[in-house]
């Protein structure tokens, strides 16, 4: 404040916040290619099939991509800060097995709901304690866990099924939460879970930190940042978040068998990666992140409408992944991110 | 260096050393020749998926098609057999090879030339893989029916007892040693792995090892395609499926560090034989096969924190060292 010569007019001192902002690069913003890529699908699917844009259809489409986008915003998160939970699809499964143990037990919803979240807690916890303590890569850590924590559903369960749950339970998952617009829960839960993300990770100093500890963790720790608090933290918001999913998923089908959620965690990676989120971590956005859930889920869903095989939808999306990623590098030259 | 790598490969021979002892202790089927033949032929896909993979690995990279490549080449292989029935098997490997080595060339290409991260590649073609099996095929099957003598018989020849899949094994892990060891390219994968800016410096190119790494992963997952589908005839869409986690984890467990740069193959084969005997040992110890998922993957976390120990920890030691540099910058 004492020095003028920093507030002086001149332009030579003149510090802008950002970048000037140019139409040009508000089009090519990662955000934006989602945009207009949700855009085709939507006009895509509307011309091809009269029963897309149905309200109930729509709620019912959000059923299948509603528990994987939960925890694709955290896997956000971890993503961003260099890290990844291949385990989540495998915490969801043991939840399950709780849940389903619980409800063979003749408990209530609420003591379900409890258990589900708390033993995904404490696999995401476990998770973050061999992470952080070990020094060794979270793919290999969660490779492990994930092996485990499926094995012991496995090994409980062997070749038979739960499906013993309270009615109560079943309609969080069977039943809309409101009436018009027809709204899952899960859906609902979904987009209530996406602006806490986007306010934490966008509009506050702890959000902040994330990016810092993704572009250089070293720095981030001199800088006080307490890197693997955070860490430990985010993978046990993992494990709270795939709990949850269990409890959603659980309570939808109403039945638990030792493969649910099988191959979900490729899945939820696509959501992350092609929502913009960088692997090399530092960079993206939950915003990308939910446009992406919704180009997927709904791609998924006008495909299906279409009657397309399940297994070439695979196809259809694992080929949007690459070309999505590899367009604007293309586009932008050789020199794109890396 | 290497004579504490060395230390960890006899510290696994041993730890699996002592694992069968105790199995056969246990149940004495277990330690005759006969079963560790049976062994050895059964983790014989496990052995050179893992050393392709491990070459992956050393630059930095991960592939996570080559449970979808084997068993796409596995099933085109089958389908080029109902049409050309009864040519010689060695042919069958040649086509196997050059399918899969051609998929593997793709992930090369676009890891290589557009930089997209690897583990984003091999995810989508992952799928891309898996699911043209189904384009291709129309959602049927190849059975042992369809397979004519020369396809079928090839993977069941035996030499002193091991099977001919074993002995490809074999071929490929001396190749892998020889080229690795002692060729300028095989070295290169080390180098761009352990520090990709000084190779750099160094003239090695990077795109080159990527793409040979991607092509001979590749190459290998295809050529086990065409041995796995002979071998238990049948193909259809979902054989192997999740196998790339098995090869990853014997790589893991073998020493291959997933930074790049580390891995040897006699640890890569020691890893890959771990997870063989515990898979072979849980049925003869009757236990329930739903035991195996679990046990590998507690086997993985015990392998790695141990391994993580034996380098030291020198994320830890951040401010430790910092502080030193301070002392000694004031001196």
């Amino acid at each position: 404040m004492s020095d003028p010569s920093i507030h002086a007019p001149s332009s030579r001192y003149t510090v802008a916040d950002h970048a000037p902002r140019k139409i040009s690069a508000i089009l090519l913003r990662w955000e934006s290619i989602l945009v207009m890529m949700l855009a085709a699908v939507i006009i895509g699917n509307t011309l091809k099939s009269p029963y897309f844009l149905d309200p109930f259809n729509l709620a019912d489409a959000t059923y299948n991509f509603s528990e994987k986008a939960i925890m694709a915003l955290i896997m956000a998160l971890l993503i961003l800060v260099r890290e990844i939970d291949l385990s989540v699809a495998a915490i969801v499964a043991l939840s399950s097995l709780a849940i389903g143990y619980m409800g063979a037990a003749g408990y209530g919803p609420v003591p379900l709901i409890a258990t589900g979240l708390a033993v995904g807690m404490v696999c995401g916890a476990f998770n973050g304690f061999l992470v952080t303590r070990s020094g060794v890569p979270s793919i290999v850590i969660t490779i492990g866990t994930m092996s485990l924590y499926r094995g012991i559903a496995q090994v409980s369960l062997g070749d038979q099924a739960l499906t013993t749950y309270p009615q109560h339970y079943l309609d969080l998952g069977q039943s809309y939460l409101f009436d018009w617009p027809p709204t899952p829960l899960s859906f609902f839960l979904f987009l209530l879970l996406a602006a806490c993300f986007a306010v934490f990770l966008h509009k506050t100093a702890a959000g902040r930190q994330l990016f810092a500890i993704g572009a250089n963790p070293v720095a981030a720790r001199f800088s006080g940042i307490r890197v693997d608090r955070i860490r430990l933290i985010l993978f046990t918001i993992s494990g709270l978040l795939a709990g949850l999913g269990a409890v959603l998923l659980t309570a939808r089908i109403g039945v638990m068998r030792p493969n649910i959620a099988l191959g979900w965690e490729l899945d939820i990676i696509t959501m992350v990666i092609l929502g913009g989120v960088a692997i090399s971590g530092g960079v993206g956005t939950i915003g990308g992140v939910v446009l992406a859930v919704f180009v997927l889920g709904l791609a998924t869903f006008g495909l299906a409408l279409m009657n397309v095989p399940g297994i070439v939808i695979n196809v259809l999306l694992g080929l949007l992944l690459i070309v999505s990623i590899a367009a604007p590098i293309v586009i932008r030259g050789q020199s794109g991110r890396r | 260096m290497s004579l504490l790598l060395r230390y960890r490969e006899v510290i696994l021979a041993l730890i699996i050393a002592l694992m069968v002892l105790g199995i056969s202790l246990y149940a004495p089927p277990f330690g005759t020749l006969s079963n560790g033949v049976g062994v050895l032929n059964d983790t014989a896909f496990l052995f050179m998926m893992a050393l392709a993979q491990m070459i992956v690995i050393l630059t930095r990279g991960i592939d996570l098609s080559v449970a979808a490549n084997l068993a796409l080449t596995g099933m085109l292989t089958g389908m080029f057999n109902m049409v050309f029935p009864d040519l010689p098997a060695p042919l069958y490997v040649a086509l196997a090879l050059l399918i899969g080595g051609g998929l593997g060339l793709i992930n090369g290409s676009l890891i290589a030339f557009l930089r997209i991260p690897p583990i984003v590649v091999t995810l989508g073609t992952l799928a891309i893989f898996r699911g043209m099996i189904v384009v291709v095929d129309g959602g049927s099957q190849v059975n042992t029916s369809d397979m004519s003598s020369t396809f079928a018989g090839f993977p069941k020849l035996e030499l002193f007892g091991l099977s001919s899949v074993f002995w490809i094994a074999a071929i490929v892990a001396v190749l892998a040693w020889f080229f690795l060891g002692q060729t300028r390219s095989g070295r290169g994968l080390y180098a761009v792995g352990g520090n990709p800016v000084a190779a750099r410096y160094c003239g090695i190119s990077l795109p080159f090892q990527q793409m040979l790494a991607y092509g001979i992963s590749g190459a290998v997952a295809g050529m086990s395609g065409y041995l796995w589908v002979a071998r238990y005839g049948v193909a259809y869409v979902e054989i192997a499926s999740g196998y790339e986690l098995t090869v990853i984890a014997a790589c893991v467990i073998g020493g291959v560090s997933i930074g790049g740069g580390v891995g040897t193959v006699a640890g890569t084969l020691l890893g890959a034989l771990f997870i063989g005997v515990i898979v072979n040992a849980l049925p003869v110890m009757q236990v329930s096969p739903f035991w195996q998922m679990a046990i590998s993957g507690a086997v993985i976390l015990a392998a790695v924190i141990i391994n993580a120990r034996a380098e030291g920890r020198a994320l830890k030691l951040i401010l430790p060292e910092a502080r030193r540099a301070a002392a000694q910058a004031k001196r």
